[in-house]
Parts: C-alpha cells; sequence; structure tokens
C-alpha cells in the first residue's frame, strides 16, 4: 500500500563514477543557494513594518457609538452570555433624564469590563450583540501585560473616541477581496 | 635605512591591522551571507547595514564572565586560545600582498618577511595551529572537548598529506619554495590554476579541511560533541578561537590566490604599470601599480572568504568515517596522480599543454578501470 505521496523513491542504487566525485552535485547545490541569495527577501522587520491582517481581523475590542456620539451598549448581556470563555462582564444601569445624549436606549452598561487574559478573541461577542456595539478592532492589538492589575479592561479602554472612530476597510466579501486585489 | 625600517614596520603593522580588520568583518558577511542564503535579511540593526556588529559582538564577549573550569588545566587552559590566535597571525607573515613600493630609491616589499622557504613557513604554523586547539581541548577536562580536540589533530594530519603532495606539484612548476618567486612566476594571466586544475581542487578540499570549516567542522560539530573543543569557553577566550578560525580563513584565502589564481597579478598589469609609469614619474607610477595589485589581491581573497561561506552553507558536515576516506582513500591517491602528471607535463616541455593532456588519459583511464577499481558497497 502507497502510504506517502512521495513521487520520488529513494534510490540506493550504487552510485556511478560521477556521483562519486561529488563534485557535480555540489556545485549544482552551489547554484541553488546562489539562486536564493539574489532572492528578494520575504521579511518583514516587525516592530518598525506591520504587515496589513484583512479587514476582518479581531483584535483589540471596541464599544461603539452612534453618528450622535451616544453609546449603543444596552447592556442586555447577550455578548456574555455568547462569550465561551466568560471574559465579560457587566452592570446595567437605567438611564435617567438629560441622559440622553450619552446613552441611546433606556438601558445602558454602568460597567462593561472584559478580561483580556481570559478572552480568546473569537468573535462570538460581535456576532451576538442585536445592538451592533461590540466589535473586535481590525487594526489594533491588544498590547501586552506587565501586571495582572492591567488585563482587566474597563469601559474607560473600550469605549469608542468620538475624535478618533473606528470604520471597518471592508463589510462585505467583495469589498474585502477588491481590498485584497488593491493591495498586490 | 631608518626610513625603509620604519616603512617596513608600517607595512607590517598594516598587514596585521588588516588581516584583524577582514577576520572582524569576516564575522559580520559569515552571517548576513548565511542570511541571505537562508532567504533571511540578516543582522542591520547595528549601525548602517549592521556594519557595527563586530564591535557589538566584541563588546558582549568581553562582558562575559571569564570562566575556567575548577578541575581544567588552567594555565593550559589559556595557553589554548591564545596559541590558536598566534599561529593564526603568524602565516600570514610570508604572504606577498603586492609588488613593492619605491621610496628613497629603494624597493620596499609588501610582504612581512621574503624568506626563501616562504610555503614551508605556512605549512610550519599551520601545523602548530592545531596545538591551539588540541591544547584547549585537552586541558577542558571533558569527554566532549578532548574528542573535538582528536578529531581537530587527526583530520588536519590526515589531510595535510594531500595539501602537500598538491603543493609539491606548484613547487616543481616554479621550482622554489618562497612565495613571492610563485606568485611572480604566474605574470598576467598566467596563472596557475590552469596548468593545475585537480591539484586546485585538492587544495581548496584541504583547505576546508585545515580551517576546521563545513563541510568538515567535525571538531565542534555541535549535534555531537556540544561545541567540540571549546564546549568550556566562554568570553572573550571563546572569542579568540573563534576570531582565529577567521584570520586562518583569511591567510588560507591569501595562500589560495597566491598559489593558484596569481596573488597581486591580473591581466594587463604591464599595460597599467606602464601607463601610470608614463602619465606620472617612474615612482609614483610604479607605486600606483602596486596599489592596484594589493587591490586586486583583496578582491581575490574577498573571492575566496565569500567561497568559504558559500560552501558552508550549501554542503552538510560529513561523517568522520566519510572523512578519513575522502582524505586518505580520495585526495592522497589523486594528489600522486597529480603529482605524476605535472612531473610528465613539464618533462614534455609545454607543461600547459602537456598537464591538460594528462588530466584527459587520467580520466579516460579512470572511466575505464572505474569497474574495476570501484569501492564495495558496505553495509551502514
Amino acid at each position: 500500500m502507497q502510504l506517502t505521496d512521495r513521487s520520488k523513491k529513494t534510490d540506493k542504487s550504487e552510485m556511478t563514477l560521477l556521483e562519486t566525485l561529488y563534485l557535480p552535485e555540489i556545485a549544482r547545490g552551489m547554484g541553488i543557494t546562489l539562486k536564493h541569495f539574489f532572492m528578494k527577501k520575504p521579511t518583514i522587520r516587525y516592530p518598525e513594518q506591520k504587515r496589513y491582517l484583512g479587514p476582518v481581523f479581531r483584535g483589540h475590542h471596541i464599544l461603539k457609538r452612534d453618528e450622535q456620539g451616544r453609546e449603543r451598549c444596552t447592556a442586555c448581556g447577550l455578548c456574555a452570555v455568547a462569550c465561551p470563555a466568560e471574559a465579560i462582564s457587566m452592570v446595567a444601569a437605567e438611564r435617567v433624564k438629560g441622559e440622553e445624549h450619552l446613552y441611546r436606549e433606556e438601558k445602558y452598561a454602568a460597567a462593561y469590563e472584559i478580561n483580556m487574559l481570559r478572552c480568546i478573541f473569537c468573535g462570538l461577542c460581535e456576532e451576538a450583540c442585536p445592538k451592533e456595539a461590540v466589535y473586535l478592532r481590525h487594526d489594533k492589538f491588544v498590547p501586552v501585560f506587565t501586571s495582572r492589575e492591567q488585563v482587566i479592561y474597563g469601559k474607560d479602554q473600550l469605549v469608542e473616541d468620538m475624535n478618533d472612530r473606528y470604520e471597518r476597510d471592508a463589510w462585505t466579501k467583495e469589498e474585502m477581496q477588491k481590498l485584497w486585489d488593491k493591495q498586490k | 635605512m631608518d626610513s625603509i625600517f620604519i616603512l617596513k614596520t608600517i607595512i607590517i603593522l598594516v598587514i596585521f591591522a588588516v588581516s584583524l580588520g577582514i577576520a572582524a568583518y569576516e564575522t559580520y558577511f559569515e552571517r548576513v551571507i548565511a542570511a541571505y542564503i537562508q532567504d533571511r535579511i540578516g543582522p542591520d540593526y547595528a549601525g548602517p547595514f549592521g556594519i557595527l556588529q563586530p564591535l557589538a559582538d566584541a563588546g558582549k564577549l568581553f562582558f562575559k564572565e571569564d570562566f575556567i573550569p575548577t578541575k581544567a588545566d588552567k594555565w593550559l587552559f589559556i595557553l589554548g586560545p591564545s596559541l590558536a590566535m598566534l599561529t593564526a597571525l603568524l602565516t600570514s607573515a610570508v604572504i606577498p600582498f603586492g609588488d613593492s613600493f619605491i621610496y628613497a630609491g629603494q624597493a620596499v616589499l609588501v610582504q612581512g618577511i621574503d624568506v626563501n622557504i616562504g610555503i614551508l613557513w605556512v605549512f610550519g604554523i599551520v601545523s602548530l595551529g592545531v596545538y591551539g586547539i588540541l591544547i584547549g581541548g585537552w586541558s577542558s577536562n571533558n569527554k566532549y572537548s578532548l574528542y573535538g580536540a582528536i578529531r581537530a589533530a587527526s583530520q588536519n594530519i590526515s589531510y595535510e598529506l594531500a595539501m602537500g603532495l598538491s603543493i609539491i606539484a606548484i613547487l616543481m612548476m616554479s621550482e622554489s619554495l618562497s612565495i613571492r618567486k610563485i606568485v611572480e612566476d604566474q605574470h598576467g594571466i598566467n596563472w596557475n590554476i590552469f596548468y593545475q586544475p585537480m591539484g586546485f581542487i585538492i587544495f581548496l578540499t584541504c583547505a576546508f579541511a585545515e580551517c576546521n570549516r563545513t563541510p568538515f567542522d567535525l571538531p565542534e560539530s555541535e549535534n555531537e560533541l556540544v561545541a567540540g573543543y571549546h564546549t568550556e569557553y566562554g568570553s572573550m577566550k571563546l572569542g579568540l578561537y573563534l576570531f582565529s578560525e577567521y584570520v586562518n580563513m583569511f591567510v588560507t584565502s591569501a595562500v589560495l590566490a597566491s598559489l593558484y589564481f596569481g596573488g597581486f597579478n591580473y591581466p594587463g598589469m604591464d599595460w597599467v604599470h606602464g601607463f601610470l609609469v608614463k602619465s606620472t614619474s617612474f615612482t609614483v607610477g610604479h607605486n600606483l601599480a602596486t596599489g592596484i595589485g594589493i587591490l586586486v589581491l583583496l578582491g581575490k581573497i574577498c573571492f575566496f572568504i565569500f567561497l568559504f561561506m558559500w560552501v558552508r552553507w550549501t554542503l552538510p558536515r560529513f561523517r568522520y568515517d566519510q572523512l578519513m576516506n575522502l582524505g586518505w582513500k580520495g585526495l592522497l591517491p589523486l594528489s600522486v596522480i597529480n603529482l605524476v602528471i605535472t612531473a610528465a607535463a613539464e618533462l614534455s616541455g609545454k607543461p600547459l599543454m602537456g598537464s591538460w593532456i594528462g588530466l584527459a588519459c587520467f580520466a579516460v583511464v579512470l572511466g575505464l578501470i572505474w569497474p574495476l577499481i570501484k569501492p564495495k558497497k558496505t553495509a551502514v
């Protein structure tokens, strides 16, 4: 029975005179290495130079605001339920009079915390959200932690900054394909 | 007389500094060439294109702990790397790096010393070089170091034979042991490589083995012997071992270029010399022509250094029995045959044609009798 799809069999026959000389094969091998010597290098110098990860990369979480700058999250808890790692927890509160410019719905998240050590960046929270409030950014990583105090991200780190709004580069497959084509 | 003495001193110091400087930059280029052959970029953070990398490496080595194992023989442990470095640097004394500089009406040779036993000096010192490795490996009091040292010793002894025999063929042509005489015989493009193609290949292979470079770097084969003879070494003592290897590479390249590729000779050198002398004065023109010759030799040396690295990153390491088979059963008989061919070619009066006809005859005969003499396949 054939176990591999390797087409070339190991040749165990005796070497001819030319093969025992080694030199032709050495020359061939050196030709291959010289070819690689002049090839274009695929290296990306990471900290200075970053690869584009595509429009659907799942990175840093963001709690979106709407066009008028109101928080979309209504603290329904569906993201916390969907989360397989149980990384999300929140405290709901009722909107009082005079806060209409801050929160879109009548209920909002007074606290919204994501434990970034637990999070596996699966994106299920993003899919579960009925209010299009929570997203995983494609353009930003969650940075490295140096102490346990930095692990839990609160609303201060998650809610969108209105001066620096987050936009996906592409929402559909077709748009994404266009982006990739432009890259080439 | 005094100014000549000073000029000679300057030349010797410059040769010393250049061989050290080139050795330092060999460590950098080794890494860059390795990287390029493996489709990487290599060190490029220390300074523009990483050219300060040798300084960074040396600085790191100097600040590491200078460690001597308790059970090691302390003085021999220190002597080992010193001897390796000393012998590596001594060899370049007899290599003619250029023709001569004319100063105050006297010609000063661009060479440490022009001794009439030049190539024997190189051989003597290179043979001493193995003592550095042997003493270091033995005094470490560690079985892997000792294995590495013994391997180095037997490897160097085995390959010196074929190397010496291939050089005798050169000596038969030049009728002198002085490297300067050998180089001057190859005036213009009358290089020895055209007379001695097989001798060159034998010498090149042996040079790889003598320098302990891949594919013959068994003394330090890291997957069998940890790091071979320098397992116990750290800090600048390890640095000296590694550095002496690179100095050896430089000197071997210079010897290769001098013996087979005409040293500082290049095609059209007479025309360049005449042109420079005509357009300036004799002294200035001659000195300029010598300078060009030095640059040509350096170019050849750089090519050979590149060849050393290129081979290192192409070929895998030989097994020890393969190494010994190649040395004793392959290169030694071949170099004897090369000797016979050269002798016949010299006697025929037409050395160039004679040696090629001899090689062709040898190839035909070998092809015919190969079925009879081919080695038996042994079970591994």
